[in-house]
This record gives C-alpha cells, sequence and structure tokens, in this order.
C-alpha cells in the first residue's frame, strides 16, 4: 500500500540525508525502522507524510504519488494517516477530549460520530478519566496515550509512529508499545521508528535498518542490529 | 456541513481567545490603544473642522452702496451674485438696517451719534454681505464686482466701496493659514492611524507566531486551510469587538471630563456633546476598524504558517 521508489532526499548539495531509498509496506504489516541519529528516519517519515518533497524518486501510496496530489487530496490522504511524534504535539489550549475530537472535526465528521467515537478511543487508551483536562496536566506517557487516541480516531489505514516512546520511562514504553500492538491486531499497518532494541526484540516483527541514509538490513523477523 | 464547521470555527476561537488569557490581554490592550488613537483622530479632525469653519464663517465681502442707490439695483446686483457657483450666502441690508446697527454698535460713542443726529438724514446705503463657500473664491467673486459695469448703472455709481479691496491681504492670508492647517490635520490623522495599525498588526503576528507549531500539528491531522485560519480570525475578531468596547468606555469619562474645556475653548463645541450625540457613528468606525484589523491581521499572519 506503500511504496519508496528510488528517493533520494539532498537538503545541502553534497549531502544526502536519505539516498536511492526503495521498499513496499503492505496492508496490515507492523515495521520497525531503526537507525542512529542522523541516519534519515525523521526524513523518511517527512517523506511518507508529505511533509516534504524528495529530491528524486517518488513515495506512492496506493497508486497515487503523494507529492503530485492537489491540496484537498493531501489533507484526505492526512486524514487516512494516524501520526504519533516524539514530542506529542498535542494542541495546548484544548481539552484531551477536544484534542482527539479535533481530528475528526478537521475530517468533518458529524457531531454525533465524535461524541460516540471520542470516549471510545479514550477508554482504549485508558484516559477516559482524564477527558477534561488540558495538556500541560498530564505526565508524557498519558500525552501520548492522548496522542495515539487522537491518530487513531479517524481509524485511519496507517499509523506512523515517529520514535514515540524517546520521551518515556520503560513502563510507559512498554504501555506505548502494548496499544500499537492492539491497533495493529485490528488491521492497521503500523510504522514505528525508534532505536529501543527493547522494542524491537520484543515485537519480532520486520525491521528495517538505517545507516546514513541508506536501507542496510530488511529482515522479516528482525532483530536490533546496530 | 457548512454550519456545523463555522459553529465549530466559532467555539475554537473563542476557546483560543479566553484560554490564552496573557496573549488574549496584551493583544486587546494594543487593539485598545490602537482605536484610540483612531477614534481620537476623529474628535480632532472634527474640532479643526468646526474651528476652521467658525473662522471662514467671520470672512465675508461687503458691497456699500452710496446712500441714494435704488433698491432695484441693489436687488439686481444680489440676484446676480447669487446666481454665482462660489457664492454661498448674500444678505442683504437695506439703508434703515444699516444705520440700526451702526447705531448700535457705536451706542458709546456720543460724538459720532451727536453729528449724525445733526446731519438729519440717513448717511449710511444699503449693503450687501457676501459669503463665499470657500476662502480662496473670495477673489473670484471680487473680480466680478469689479468687471463689467456692474458696480454702476448707466453711468451713476450706485456702489460706493468693495472692502475685498481693503482686506484682501488679511483674507489671503487666512485663507492660507486654513488650507495649511487642513493639509496638516491630515496628515497628522494618516500617520497616526497607519503606526496604530501596524503596531496592532505586528502584535496579533507575535500572538499567532506562538502558534505556529499548533498550525503544523493541524495540518498534519488534515484539517483544510480555511478550518485552521478560521479560529485564528475568529479570535482576531474577538481582540476588536473586546479592544473597541474597551476604548468606547474609556472615552465616555475623558470626552465628559474635557468637555467644558473644549466648549470655553473652541467657541461652542462640546467634546461630550459631540461624542453622545454621535455615538452611533463613532462606535461603528471604532468596532468596524477593530473587526477588520483584527481579521485581516490574523487572516495574514496564518498565512505565513499555511504556506510553508
Amino acid at each position: 500500500m506503500i511504496h519508496f521508489d528510488q528517493v533520494t532526499k539532498q537538503y545541502k548539495e553534497d549531502a544526502s540525508a536519505i539516498k536511492d531509498i526503495t521498499f513496499s509496506v503492505e496492508p496490515g504489516e507492523f515495521i520497525s525502522i531503526v537507525g542512529h541519529s542522523g541516519a534519515g528516519k525523521t526524513t523518511l517519515i517527512k517523506m511518507l507524510l508529505a511533509e516534504e518533497r524528495p529530491t528524486d524518486g517518488a513515495v506512492f501510496f496506493e497508486s497515487a504519488n503523494i507529492h503530485t496530489l492537489h491540496k484537498r487530496a493531501i489533507n484526505d490522504f492526512r486524514r487516512r494517516v494516524g501520526v504519533v511524534f516524539q514530542d506529542f504535539r498535542l494542541l495546548p489550549y484544548k481539552t484531551v477530549y477536544e484534542n482527539i475530537a479535533f481530528a475528526m472535526e478537521a475530517a468533518g465528521k458529524p457531531d454525533e460520530d465524535i461524541q460516540a467515537d471520542v470516549p471510545y478511543v479514550l477508554e482504549m487508551v485508558d484516559l477516559l478519566d482524564k477527558s477534561e483536562s488540558f495538556p500541560h496536566e498530564l505526565s508524557g506517557g498519558e500525552k501520548q496515550r492522548v496522542a495515539i487516541a487522537r491518530a487513531i480516531v479517524n481509524q485511519p489505514d496507517i499509523i506512523v509512529a515517529d520514535e514515540p516512546t524517546g520521551n518515556l520511562d520503560p513502563l510507559n514504553t512498554y504501555d506505548i508499545v502494548q496499544i500499537l500492538k492492539k491497533i495493529n491486531d485490528i488491521g492497521t499497518t503500523i510504522i514505528l521508528t525508534t532505536h529501543n532494541k527493547g522494542i524491537i526484540d520484543s515485537l519480532e516483527k520486520r525491521v528495517i535498518t538505517m545507516e546514513k541514509g541508506k536501507i542496510v538490513r530488511d529482515d522479516k523477523k528482525g532483530r536490533y542490529v546496530l | 456541513m457548512f454550519i456545523t464547521a463555522t459553529r465549530r470555527i466559532i467555539r475554537s476561537g473563542a476557546h483560543n481567545f479566553w484560554r490564552n488569557g496573557f496573549v488574549s490581554l496584551a493583544s486587546t490592550l494594543v487593539m485598545a490603544i490602537a482605536l484610540f488613537v483612531i477614534g481620537s483622530m476623529i474628535f480632532l479632525g472634527t474640532l479643526l473642522d468646526t474651528s476652521l469653519e467658525a473662522i471662514k464663517d467671520k470672512v465675508d465681502v461687503n458691497v456699500y452702496f452710496v446712500a441714494d442707490a435704488a433698491e432695484d439695483d441693489v436687488l439686481a446686483l444680489k440676484a446676480q451674485v447669487e446666481a454665482l457657483p462660489e457664492v454661498e450666502t448674500v444678505r442683504h441690508q437695506t439703508k434703515e438696517e444699516a444705520l440700526e446697527e451702526f447705531l448700535v454698535r457705536r451706542a458709546n460713542d456720543t460724538f459720532t451719534i451727536q453729528a449724525l443726529e445733526e446731519l438729519g438724514e440717513n448717511p449710511l446705503g444699503p449693503v450687501l454681505s457676501i459669503k463665499a463657500k470657500d476662502p480662496s473664491q473670495y477673489v473670484g467673486i471680487a473680480e466680478f464686482l469689479q468687471g463689467d459695469n456692474l458696480l454702476s448703472d448707466g453711468g451713476e455709481e450706485v456702489v460706493d466701496t468693495v472692502n475685498y479691496f481693503e482686506n484682501k491681504v488679511a483674507i489671503d492670508k487666512l485663507t492660507q493659514i486654513v488650507a495649511a492647517v487642513e493639509m496638516t490635520g491630515l496628515a497628522i490623522v494618516i500617520i497616526l492611524t497607519v503606526i496604530a495599525v501596524i503596531i496592532t498588526f505586528n502584535t496579533i503576528r507575535l500572538a499567532i507566531y506562538i502558534s505556529r507549531e499548533e498550525i503544523s500539528v493541524m495540518r498534519l491531522v488534515g484539517a483544510s486551510i480555511s478550518y485552521i485560519r478560521g479560529p485564528f480570525i475568529i479570535t482576531g475578531i474577538i481582540y476588536g469587538v473586546v479592544g473597541a468596547l474597551v476604548t468606547l468606555a474609556v472615552f465616555y469619562p475623558i470626552t465628559y471630563w474635557l468637555g467644558s474645556d473644549t466648549e470655553a475653548f473652541f467657541v461652542g463645541f462640546n467634546l461630550f456633546r459631540y461624542y453622545t450625540e454621535n455615538f452611533g457613528y463613532i462606535f461603528a468606525v471604532i468596532l468596524g476598524a477593530g473587526v477588520l484589523i483584527g481579521a485581516l491581521s490574523s487572516y495574514l499572519a496564518v498565512m505565513k504558517y499555511l504556506k510553508r
């Protein structure tokens, strides 16, 4: 469903952030992308979210090249992809409930759906009692669970999680990974970047290893090898 | 769908205003100051206008007829002058009225009054007082009076003097001063208004700069451009409305306090009375300016972060 075709991104003339990346993601897969800082993981994610354009090559979602889509089509595409970041990126002046409702409002969902779905996903991440809290009143793990709830509320085809556990302690990290696994179990494709060895080894799923902007390994049931 | 989106945008904009209290306070305060400047400019302009009007009103050209001028000749000239496009009004004073006014004016001057009594008859002629629409037009009117045979009737002189030619220097000077004051006043009004608008614009831009991360998150969630921009514009409009209400409230005691002073200084112009009598107009201008500045500033500021 996602295909990177010889994608290269150069920020400066002589240095490529990623170089000649080609790989495909099948529906329902749980893919982990690992690599040191600066290996190109975040650049790869930005290409996938149409935040930046590749210097060369193309990224396909289903059969559409996402970098040639119109604005409206990009919005539609983004509503089919849920995103989770290391720094949570919640809207600071909205409550937990409103943060999640915002994603649905942006997609033009009616009020009845919002009133039904938001409590449902909040329960899924075990935060129903915090729905009226503001982000600054939450712990890091709770913020990340809100971010995940926001990412899944529109029932996306794919969840992209860019180092979602980077700012969390081991217990919260374990929780987040369990939630992601649960989401994957109901059929959602997951793309996870991380450098947490423990997560990768416990997942036993496909692992793509990056180094200096290139893919150096792509293992079906990978382990963390660096 | 459209109604739902509008309702959500308005609610979200109101939340932004309320929950981002400190930024809203600062922006509203700057907005209120800018609107205060704009409101003061309205007052200053009106003050200037009424003062200049009062001064202009004091200027006129008088045509003094000879004592035995026929009433018909006077009326004929009056009709001709009234037909000129530059002329605002022509006041006709008969011989008798002229004498009456003269006596009132010289009531304490016993010597002159005695001399008049001794004369036994009314030595004064009828007078036409001509007011032009603009002081600069007196030249043309005076030239018209001078030209042709207007001032004489079949070789017989009916007009004694036209006082424009005597007051020429004073009238010219006044015309210049009036023009200069009008120009300077307009320049000051424009400059101060522009400064006020720019400062408000920049403050709102800073307020939105704080939210640039938020804007990028909204984009990643798949919100459309108008759905992201809408709440910011609503918040900007709220800055404008609240700022306008604050300004209008502050003007009340200030004009009340200045009212009697302005009445004494600028003959007959009471600032407080002006404010209360024209409240609807001032309300509309200040509120309109606030809403426009707030909405436009927000629109332009958000555009910057949506383009990237």
